[in-house]
């Protein structure tokens, strides 16, 4: 029903727009020859040139001042709208790409226009496509593009976009004008230098239409690496190969010697590194720009957009390939200018960035559509177009199929044959095809109509068709489904174990091979760009673990507070009859969680009204099924590319990650501790009571300092920071006892609680875990100098301020015996 | 060692340099240290299970051969070869893998999944928020389903039958140790 509404509210705005453009356009023409006839006297229609007014007119129809603007905002609105309405019915964009349905959307509206205009007053014009569309989606790409998988996979994205794409543009060339000269497409004024530039804009595999089908398709991210990349990068080559037979074709067969060839050659190197060196030099400048911005924090986002465009249009200025400038320069500065951005800032880049390439994306599908809908560009020749799409269609596979084979030799881990599969049949043209083709001169090209309506129909067919197609495919070459009967838990268990067991196990053999590469660029990396571009206090962000501290410190505040919300008010804490029990009752807690899902487990919890809470328990048939899908950590496989347009989900693995961390960390502690002191280490997990659990949790908080390190960029380099702390790790664990993010050490109330009878109950988050940790003793530390007076509380609350060093020096040399071998040196970090 | 896992030499080479990068104070075999120097492990809920499982025994250093050895189970299985037999002895077939996987579960060796040993890996693989009712009627339907002589723990050959429809071959290899 709602369904309904939606669609014909839509209808109505819908008409009404169309009905406006195509009454603005006539008003325009109007209003061009009532300037030319004279005078003009109504109040309704005056303004603009339309000669003298005899009186003060109270409201005027400025149509001339702003249609332009108007037209535009308009149009941006009613593709918005077909996107609304096409994302109302997840059932249909299932099965059919976004992408498709916002082409269809463009033939309706198109339809529209023409009815009421008789002639396609609105298509997609290539300057507007290329200077005012494109670019933000460029950026969006580069900016999100995950760095690590990207340049492992470098050597088979070039290869195919540069290799792949001069196949692909002379195979099609060659073969059209074979068969033009064997006459299956009739009587044709195309030469083969026509037919080798129309081949190399049809070339393209275009980044638009790959993303808006392999958004919807979540096939694996080597694949998907892959062929995106591709698209980006072979922007370089079209560019390239366009131009230099644009040239060929304006000078004529006649002049075309070896010098102009070689020329073409070298233009391909200069273009496509010189784009990439324009790119890069933005991205630096971002960077060192984002350096200095913290006292403009407001509008620190907006540098990351101006910038960026502006590699796109330096690039273009200087006939270079903008899309690979753009891509570049997105692809450097990600990484600093997360550093340097304020967290806000840094989200607000992101979601606008989402939104624009969006935005863009759908504004030009709508307008592909359209375009189709304009009887001048309508040329029809069944040999030309057929023979067109048989043979882009044909020579992608042959070009991935050969060329990955070739590839696969080299790699470490080979493409499978379903993938290449794949990754030919995304081979997708879309709008830059279609620019590039709108481009062309038609006084040197009489056939450009032809060549118009034959790139429209591919893009139709790739992106529709193929579009479609593509999600059963993948589905259909996958191994075949086992029969959906009931899995049962064991299997459901065992499958997560594999997981987790895979990821360990690529995590202890390594990426072999590229580890050299790697760890040199890292070096160069740590050693020169960093210091150059990344605010000093950023980089002490990342290896000093004092400043995460802080930060746990603020968490653990905040979720405190959101707790003592959410039980009413903070009251409690002067309310004698509270307890404030940093055991970390989850118990109760999580039963809510259960029903309200909140985000983040409170490391505090209040147990105010015991009894009633009690009473919310759930029963005891709980759906255990059910349960073990909540509850199974995900492992890092599955953990999506961020890239996608749509999807930002971070937040669940985080804390998933912190707890398997947290437990992981503290088994180790205890076995190191263990092995130290000779006892043997103890069954927690046996017995295992509710207090220990909490205990768990609490000691190792310090630990999430690789969590918080991570959360900001987990999602592209967790393989990077993650290797960066591994020098950390050793020496963290022994450290551990120091306990710095041991809960909220608010020497504000403390006092309140601590009774008299301190002695006998030390509160556990300061005991220090001993091996037999089923009885709660007090640390060292805590035995040391008990916090009960005001004025250690005031030393303990200085913690977060004074530095580690006196308390952790003294802790270590007391608590643990030394180490009986040196802390091993930091090893270099590419050993992950 | 060459029959035994049938990794070719270069591969071979490759997992060599990967040890050495791993030993890193050059002894020639590796402590439990040097794993925990991998972040990704500290991160993985079973990592620790991981790491003993390439400690045989009462060592506590692993060298190159053992390593391989433990590595060579997440070969993929070849597929042209079709006759069980001929599989049996090497460590990727489907049923060493079994075994490892069995083993990743059942610490002490007994053989036997006991309810405790179930519950180890629930509690590390599940998050804190699953409360301890929740984990043992979790380890008790599991058990309940795959235990079939009444036994309250889990053999082997009834662990390989609830897992006769998984596709073991894919999920636990790892194509670059061909």
């Amino acid at each position: 029903m709602a369904t309904l509404w939606r669609f014909t509210l839509f209808l109505c705005m819908l008409l009404m727009a169309c009905g406006g453009l195509s009454l603005a356009s006539k008003e325009a023409k109007t209003r061009s020859s009532q300037t030319e006839t004279g005078t003009h006297n109504t109040t309704e229609e005056g303004g603009h040139g339309a000669g003298p007014i005899t009186t003060l007119p109270i409201v005027t129809w400025k149509w001339d001042h702003i249609s332009v603007q108007y037209l535009v905002a308009l149009w941006v609105l009613v593709c918005w709208l077909c996107k609304l309405l096409i994302e109302a019915n997840h059932n249909v964009t299932n099965y059919i790409p976004e992408s498709a349905l916002l082409i269809c959307s463009g033939f309706i509206l198109g339809g529209m226009i023409w009815g009421a205009d008789k002639v396609q007053t609105f298509s997609l014009n290539p300057t507007v496509f290329f200077y005012f569309l494109l670019p933000q989606i460029i950026l969006d790409s580069g900016y999100h593009m995950p760095n690590k998988l990207f340049f492992t996979n470098l050597g088979a994205i070039l290869i195919h976009a540069v290799i792949g794409t001069c196949w692909n543009a002379a195979s099609l060339g060659l073969s059209l004008w074979g068969c033009h000269m064997g006459g299956a497409m009739g009587d044709l004024d195309i030469g083969l230098l026509q037919y080798l530039l129309f081949g190399s804009l049809m070339a393209a595999v275009d980044p638009v239409a790959v993303l808006a089908v392999f958004d919807q398709v979540h096939v694996n991210e080597v694949l998907f690496i892959i062929v995106f990349g591709e698209s980006l990068l072979n922007d370089g080559v079209t560019v390239v190969l366009f131009n230099v037979f644009d040239a060929f074709v304006s000078l004529g067969g006649g002049r075309i010697n070896a010098a102009e060839i070689i020329k073409g050659i070298v233009s391909f190197f200069v273009v496509a590194f010189g784009g990439s060196l324009v790119g890069i030099a933005f991205g630096i400048l971002i960077s060192l720009l984002t350096r200095c911005t913290k006292n403009i924090q407001i509008i620190e986002p907006g540098f990351i957009f101006v910038m960026g465009y502006l590699s796109y249009l330096t690039a273009e200025m200087l006939s270079l390939s903008a899309i690979l400038s753009t891509t570049f320069c997105g692809v450097l500065c990600q990484k600093y200018v997360r550093a340097n951005m304020d967290e806000s800032s840094v989200q607000t880049v992101k979601y606008a960035m989402k939104v624009f390439a969006n935005g863009s994306e759908t504004i030009i599908f709508v307008f592909l559509g359209i375009s189709a809908i304009d009887k001048v560009i309508w040329v029809w020749n069944t040999g030309f177009i057929l023979l067109t799409v048989f043979f882009v269609f044909v020579y992608r596979f042959i070009g991935v199929f050969f060329l990955q084979w070739i590839l696969n030799r080299y790699r470490l881990v080979p493409v499978e044959l379903m993938d290449m599969v794949i990754m030919s049949y995304g081979g997708l043209r879309g709008a830059v095809a279609y620019g590039l083709a709108v481009l062309l001169d038609e006084k040197k090209i009489k056939e450009k109509n032809l060549m118009i309506c034959t790139t429209l129909i591919v893009v139709y067919f790739t992106v529709i068709l193929q579009g479609i197609t593509m999600k059963p495919l993948v589905m259909w070459l996958k191994v075949k489904r086992a029969a959906v009967a009931e899995v049962s838990l064991l299997e459901k268990i065992t499958n997560k174990m594999f997981n987790h067991t895979l990821v360990a196990i690529e995590d202890i053999s390594g990426q072999i091979g590229d580890n050299y590469f790697r760890s040199k660029w890292r070096h160069f990396e740590e050693k020169w760009m960093t210091p150059f571009l990344m605010k000093p206090s950023a980089r002490k962000k990342q290896d000093d673990v004092f400043d995460v501290f802080h930060q746990l410190n603020l968490k653990d505040a905040m979720e405190y507070v959101t707790e003592g919300e959410r039980r009413g008010s903070l009251e409690f804490v002067r309310n004698d009859s509270a307890i404030l029990d940093f055991k970390k009752k989850l118990e109760i807690t999580d039963m809510i969680g259960f029903l309200c899902s909140r985000d983040h487990i409170p490391s505090v919890s209040l147990e105010m009204h015991e009894q009633t809470m009690k009473a919310m328990r759930e029963p005891e048939a709980v759906d255990v099924h059910h349960l073990l899908d909540q509850h199974l950590y995900k492992s890092r496989k599955q953990y999506r590319h961020g890239f996608s347009r749509s999807d930002f989900k971070i937040n669940r693995d985080e804390k998933e990650v912190q707890e398997i961390f947290q437990r992981t960390m503290r088994n180790r502690l205890e076995s190191f501790k263990s092995a130290k002191m000779g006892v043997s280490p103890p069954k927690t997990l046996v017995k295992y009571s509710k207090k220990e659990q909490q205990e768990k949790v609490k000691t190792k908080r310090g630990n999430k300092e690789l969590d918080s390190i991570h959360s900001t960029d987990f999602e592209f380099s967790e393989g990077d920071s993650a290797s960066g702390y591994d020098s950390s790790y050793p020496s963290f664990s022994m450290r551990a006892t120091y306990r710095p993010g041991g809960g909220i050490e608010n020497p504000a109330f403390m006092p309140d609680l601590y009774p008299t009878d301190l002695l006998q109950e030390i509160p556990p988050w300061l005991a220090e875990g001993e091996p037999d940790s089923s009885m709660v003793a007090p640390s060292l530390r805590a035995q040391a100098n008990l916090p009960n007076s005001p004025m250690e509380m005031h030393r303990l609350g200085l913690l977060p301020a004074s530095t580690r060093s006196t308390d952790t020096k003294q802790m270590n040399n007391d608590q643990l015996p030394p180490p009986p071998t040196p802390p091993p040196p930091p090893p270099p970090s590419g050993h992950m | 060692m060459g029959s035994s896992s049938s990794i070719s030499s270069a591969h071979l080479l490759r997992l060599y340099d990967r040890f050495e990068s791993l030993d890193r104070d050059n002894r020639g075999c590796l402590s439990p240290d040097d794993f925990e120097a991998l972040g990704g492990l500290a991160m993985n809920p079973i990592g620790g299970r991981i790491m003993e499982a390439f400690f045989s025994s009462g060592q506590d250093t692993v060298d190159f051969s053992s390593f391989v050895r433990i590595l060579a189970h997440f070969r993929p299985t070849d597929r042209n070869r079709n006759k069980e037999g001929a599989q049996q002895e090497l460590p990727s077939s489907r049923t060493r893998k079994l075994k490892f996987a069995f083993q990743l579960y059942d610490m002490d060796r007994d053989g036997k999944i006991s309810r405790e040993e179930l519950l180890q890996v629930l509690r590390a693989m599940l998050g804190l928020q699953v409360t301890e009712e929740q984990l043992q009627s979790i380890a008790e339907r599991a058990i309940q389903e795959a235990d079939l002589d009444k036994d309250d723990a889990i053999s082997f050959d009834e662990f390989k039958k609830s897992l006769e429809k998984t596709d073991i071959d894919t999920k636990m290899s790892v194509s670059f140790l061909k």
